[in-house]
């Protein structure tokens, strides 16, 4: 037995540590740790609620959008406030464009750059992947840096900016679209789509959506130019790397449903398990158990409390600690979000064909993300072409002196979960499950790993490697985002 | 000039806004101008133990360090021992790998206002007792301490802004290569002057309601937003309006008013951030450079000639009433 310590496992940020436990070269368990602690869950109490939407969004500067959506429902849902349709349609726009440019960065910039380096030379794709991958230098970032900052326009519009936007409110959207910026909306939407069908796909997005099984993965992978289809040269790695058996969790999977228009979410709210397929979720089923986190223990009380009832109280030591971060349980059971969870709960053929025959990998992760550009895209200009000038984009409501209020999105990265306890008009409580939070769970009171941890178990590692391989791609196939774990 | 960028106790939002400067490619520009990346936690090849070696290597002076960049506040907690946020892989608390880092620099640039002056995680009861490199709030001092000065002679350099904007840290960092800012270019809080001279308010699209005092009453209305919306455009310094973001837009663009996130203690402003405060019915943070008595005076002129165009459309989300139309050229 040998232990290493992983980190800084920089792109996205650089704030997580992996401490391994290895055995006749593999991962025989994981410790994920998140050293970064802000405190924002006790910077919040005794705001004024609506300060909620200034302040959450600085949370994270990656899914800053996600943190206003699920604070402007968590403040709806305590004010009894049925927000606009137009209002929703811009709100999903501006969710959906910040979703989407992170699924692109992480492809681009996070997740590809591991397959061009020097390590891998001498695999028959390397010298074609280090010349379009490679961190900083590759031709692929001089192409998508340009492609995403035109696409992130679409937030100067709707949102006046991005990172950071107070446009989406309780009521709907603090900004009204009229009829040509409808069309301005629509001209970008059709440019990023130009280029994912040029450069990531090589083909329309409609037919990538319609892909529905494992076989037809690869003929259509097989089918495209690779020069022109980024996504067809990640599978040919991917291929060659049997990348769709490495990095499996404990396929239980949890989406909160993502783009709700008139209560209808446009991907489906549920959990899915391997053993029990598709189910509902109860969010009344949800709780954080800090045993492994430097955070105060909760006394005689149960060690898992539900976010209504949770506290975030930091402690300098604690025997048994080893990260920040809480460990989110559904009914006591460790869950993965993320596209892939959203696509099989969605009943995607492709996503639940793969997970079927394989469980969860790194292959369907990264699969899962690009299956996104392909229907999500499609709605935006739906939602686009919906708006109705003219019509109020902004209901307005009073808030409660006492009350409560959830707010439960979808981010890029997963299932994202505000919980709001007004008290004297006052913030009483304020507690966040960020999709990483799950993701990057420590071991809850009973020992029972969180998804990361698990994934990472049966991993190889060479016997020289400092940065194995195989332990960055299981781990960028979550795409971590530490400032939104802990928070 | 080579650069090694850290984060600490920020979000990361910098860096996703940097990615969005509109040169296209930023990694390009900046090499183009001469800055060569030798590691960002967001986009560098090296992860773990590779990340580690380039740092102790820039940190003992056997790789030169031009620019440190650092976005991000410091986190002195708990207690001083900096645990709130250890480097990953390295066991030693960030404000230590800092303070070291800075040593060396030739310029050390504060990227945002947490880094600069604490910004949004030191608000409230700062749990993690955060700062920024040389100011806490608006009190000199900080991590570094307000003696503090780079290899090369200047204090760090405050590119604040929650985000800061792409092209402040852009044209920062290539002015600093080509020694074109100097410590005149800096203001009285270390932030560039290029585009700390300018107020929020200049080039708001709101202008016309705002010189007739026509007021927005609620979220989505298209009035000025400073009488209830807490806008504080007038006061902050910054060129949002008058440089665009993410294509053209701005805050108050975006339907919602300006906090000040350029200045020191805006995450605190002491009135919940979409209600403006007031005394005896007249809001107190007034215009930069304003004395009261004219604000008044003018407050009242104004409002006592607004159009009804300009009335009616300040208290609707779209403009319910155009322009007349008038013929502009001399009569004959």
């Amino acid at each position: 037995m040998k232990r290493i310590v992983v980190g800084p496992f920089n792109r996205v940020e650089g704030d997580l540590e992996v401490t391994l436990t290895l055995s006749d070269g593999r991962v025989a368990s994981a410790e994920v740790s998140s050293p970064l602690y802000r405190g924002f869950e006790q910077i919040l109490q005794g705001k004024h609620p609506l300060d909620a939407l200034a302040l959450v969004p600085r949370i994270c500067g990656i899914c800053s959008v996600s943190q206003s959506a699920a604070a402007a429902a968590a403040l709806r849902d305590a004010m009894g406030l049925v927000p606009t349709p137009n209002g929703e349609r811009v709100a999903n726009l501006v969710l959906a464009a910040e979703n989407l440019a992170d699924h692109f960065t992480h492809f681009y910039l996070f997740f590809m750059p591991d397959f061009a380096r020097e390590s891998y030379a001498g695999r028959p794709w390397f010298e074609a992947a280090r010349a379009r991958f490679r961190a900083v230098e590759g031709q692929a970032t001089a192409q998508a840096l340009p492609a995403r900052t035109a696409f992130l326009e679409l937030m100067g519009l709707l949102a006046g900016k991005w990172p950071h936007s107070l446009t989406l409110q309780p009521g709907g959207a603090a900004r009204a679209v009229s009829a040509n910026e409808k069309v301005r909306v629509l001209t970008m939407l059709r440019a990023f789509r130009r280029w994912l069908e040029g450069q990531f796909f090589g083909d329309r997005l409609e037919a990538v959506a319609a892909l529905d099984s494992e076989a037809a993965l690869w003929s259509w992978a097989d089918a495209r130019d690779r020069a022109r289809s980024d996504l067809a040269h990640f599978l040919a790695i991917a291929r060659d790397l049997d990348l769709q058996r490495l990095g499996r969790a404990e396929d239980r999977f949890l989406s909160h449903g993502a783009y709700v228009i008139e209560g209808q979410p446009f991907f489906a709210r549920g959990v899915w398990s391997a053993d029990g397929g598709r189910a509902a979720f109860d969010p009344d089923h949800v709780t954080e158990d800090g045993t492994h986190a430097w955070l105060a223990p909760t006394g005689d009380g149960p060690a898992a409390l539900h976010p209504f009832e949770g506290r975030t109280e930091p402690v300098e030591t604690k025997e048994g600690a080893y990260t920040w971060c809480k460990a989110p349980r559904l009914a006591g059971r460790t869950a993965e979000c993320g596209a892939l969870a959203r696509q099989l709960i969605d009943g995607h053929p492709l996503a639940t064909g793969l997970v079927a025959t394989h469980g969860a990998s790194v292959l369907a992760r990264v699969l899962a993300r690009a299956l996104e550009f392909a229907r999500v895209l499609p709605a935006m200009e739906a939602w686009t072409r919906a708006i109705v000038p003219g019509e109020p984009f902004c209901a307005q409501g009073a808030l409660p002196d006492e009350g409560q209020g959830v707010g439960l999105v979808e981010a890029a990265r997963g299932s994202l979960g505000h919980w709001l306890t007004i008290r004297r008009g006052r913030i009483a409580n304020y507690q966040i499950i960020a999709p990483t939070t799950w993701n990057f769970s420590p071991r809850d009171a009973a020992g029972a790993p969180g998804a990361l941890e698990r994934a990472l178990v049966g991993a190889p590692v060479g016997e020289h490697e400092r940065a194995p391989l195989a332990v960055q791609h299981i781990v960028r196939s979550f795409d971590p985002c530490m400032v939104c774990t802990v928070h | 000039m080579n650069l090694v960028w850290l984060q600490s106790g920020g979000c990361g939002g910098c860096t996703m806004s940097l990615l969005c400067h509109d040169g296209g490619n930023v990694v390009t520009t900046l090499r183009d101008g001469g800055i060569e990346l030798l590691w960002h936690p967001s986009l560098s090849e090296e992860s773990g133990a590779e990340a580690i070696d380039l740092l102790r290597a820039c940190a003992s002076g056997e790789r030169p360090l031009d620019l440190l960049c650092v976005e991000g506040a410091l986190l002195r907690g708990p207690n001083g021992s900096g645990r709130f946020h250890m480097l990953a892989g390295t066991g030693r608390a960030m404000i230590d790998w800092v303070r070291e880092l800075a040593a060396r620099a030739t310029h050390t640039v504060a990227v945002g206002t947490c880094a600069a002056y604490g910004g949004v995680p030191s608000a409230g009861m700062n749990p993690a007792d955060a700062c920024g490199l040389q100011y806490d709030g608006d009190a000199p001092g900080g991590l570094l301490g307000a003696e503090y000065r780079a290899a090369a002679g200047l204090p760090v350099i405050n590119v604040a802004g929650c985000p800061t904007h792409p092209g402040w840290v852009v044209e920062t960092l290539l002015a600093l290569e080509m020694g074109a800012l100097a410590a005149d270019d800096l203001d009285a809080l270390g932030r560039p002057r290029f585009y700390a001279d300018h107020l929020v308010h200049h080039g708001c699209s709101r202008n016309e309601f705002y010189e007739f005092k026509a007021s927005a009453e609620k979220i989505s209305d298209l009035g000025c937003l400073m009488e209830h919306l807490g806008c504080k455009a007038t006061q902050a310094h910054a060129d949002c309006n008058i440089r665009g973001w993410n294509g053209g837009g701005a805050c108050a663009e975006g339907g919602y008013p300006c906090i000040n996130c350029t200045g020191p203690g805006f995450e605190e402003p002491g009135h919940p951030f979409l209600q403006t405060p007031k005394l005896a019915g007249i809001p107190i943070g007034l215009p930069a450079d304003m004395p009261k008595a004219w604000f008044v005076a003018l407050a009242a002129l104004s409002k006592s000639a607004t159009p009804g165009r300009v009335r009616s459309n300040a208290v609707s989300d779209h403009p319910v009433v155009a322009p007349a139309i008038r013929k502009t050229g001399l009569k004959s």
